[in-house]
């Protein structure tokens, strides 16, 4: 006989990840989760970020990354709050394991979170971690083709940045034909084209995530 | 990679969904998998087989039914069926301004089991 079940497979999963988010609410932090390909520019965002945020927006970051703590020791030499998770060879990471990196972190003096998933362009996209914006790290040494190639992850992303712009002409990257793609799959995400390197399209980039944080509320007793 | 992780959680939905029923064996699982996902079906039944080794789930099918993404052409209308690499322009018009929907579920839809509640006769083979 069959028996409906009915069931997303990660419900268990998208359960942890409910209750990391409401226990962010609760102290006012807003949580993103930065995916990309290895090396597309995922703490150099971070860290770009950082030196241009307000003084009073303070800065968490939780590392994900299959092994080493290279861009945790990075972090941390920035004086931002990091603690690391290492998934040991699983190639996303999930919300148990944020679940476990928030007692970690002096939260109460954190407003904005950055979460660091593991470089890649696959897994990441099918768990839920609790965060309230995916931003999803594209760079131009990667070619134009992403989001063709991996629609799933281009299609959940609240904001797509495209990293690297200074080697625009060096890659022959077409914006128009990678804006393309990821219209296909995404019709509201805002694309902010940007150098971390030279800094060139990062004031844009920090006006929309400053909005953020006004629209994300700040619970009146969070200092309580 | 993420196969293993998405298999453990299926076998723990259907274990628990035949607990539920009593049912004394799980001969199939019914899966709905969007074709924007990239799961690859023979690796997720590998890792069941495996990690299904002793439990009543142990040699049950896992039968994958696909849901397909479809691209919408904002310039002509023409529908068609796409999977990554997506095509970047519509088979009909030359058009690239193209819409894709659906094609990301990963549910367990049902099982089939044998020996559920209800069933009165004895198992010859149990005890």
């Amino acid at each position: 006989m069959q028996l409906e079940v009915k069931k997303q497979i990660l419900s268990a999963n998208d359960q942890v990840a409910a209750q990391n988010r409401a226990r962010l609410d609760t102290i006012g932090v807003l949580a993103i989760n930065v995916m990309a390909s290895p090396g597309a520019g995922k703490t150099s965002l971070i860290l770009a970020t950082a030196d241009r945020l307000p003084r009073e927006v303070r800065l968490g970051v939780i590392e994900g990354d299959l092994a080493s703590r290279i861009d945790a020791d990075i972090i941390a030499s920035h004086n931002i709050p990091v603690t690391q998770i290492n998934t040991g060879g699983s190639c996303h990471l999930d919300a148990p394991m944020i679940q476990t990196a928030l007692d970690q972190l002096p939260l109460q003096n954190v407003r904005l979170l950055f979460i660091e998933n593991v470089g890649n362009l696959v897994c990441p996209a099918e768990f839920e971690l609790g965060a309230h914006l995916d931003v999803v790290v594209a760079s131009t040494p990667e070619g134009h083709d992403k989001p063709y190639k991996y629609p799933g992850m281009f299609a959940r992303a609240d904001v797509v940045v495209l990293n690297k712009s200074d080697l625009l002409d060096v890659f022959d990257f077409d914006v128009a034909y990678f804006e393309r793609g990821l219209r296909m799959v995404n019709s509201v995400a805002p694309l902010f084209v940007l150098s971390c390197r030279t800094g060139q399209g990062l004031d844009a980039w920090l006006g929309w995530l400053l909005d953020q944080l006004d629209c994300h509320a700040k619970p009146a007793d969070a200092s309580s | 990679m993420h196969e293993l992780t998405v298999t453990e959680n299926i076998l723990n939905l259907v274990l628990e969904a035949a607990q539920k029923a009593d049912a004394r064996r799980i001969t199939a699982v019914n899966l709905v998998i969007g074709d924007l996902s990239s799961f690859v079906d023979e690796s997720v039944q590998f890792y069941f087989d495996l990690l299904s080794r002793g439990t009543i789930a142990e040699g049950a099918v896992l039968n994958f039914r696909r849901e397909h993404a479809v691209a919408t052409c904002r310039e002509c209308g023409h529908e068609f069926q796409v999977s990554p690499p997506l095509a970047p322009f519509c088979p009909n018009c030359g058009g690239y301004q193209l819409e894709v929907c659906g094609g990301q579920g990963l549910a367990v839809d049902s099982i089939e089991v044998s020996d559920a509640t209800g069933s009165e006769e004895a198992d010859p083979e149990c005890q």
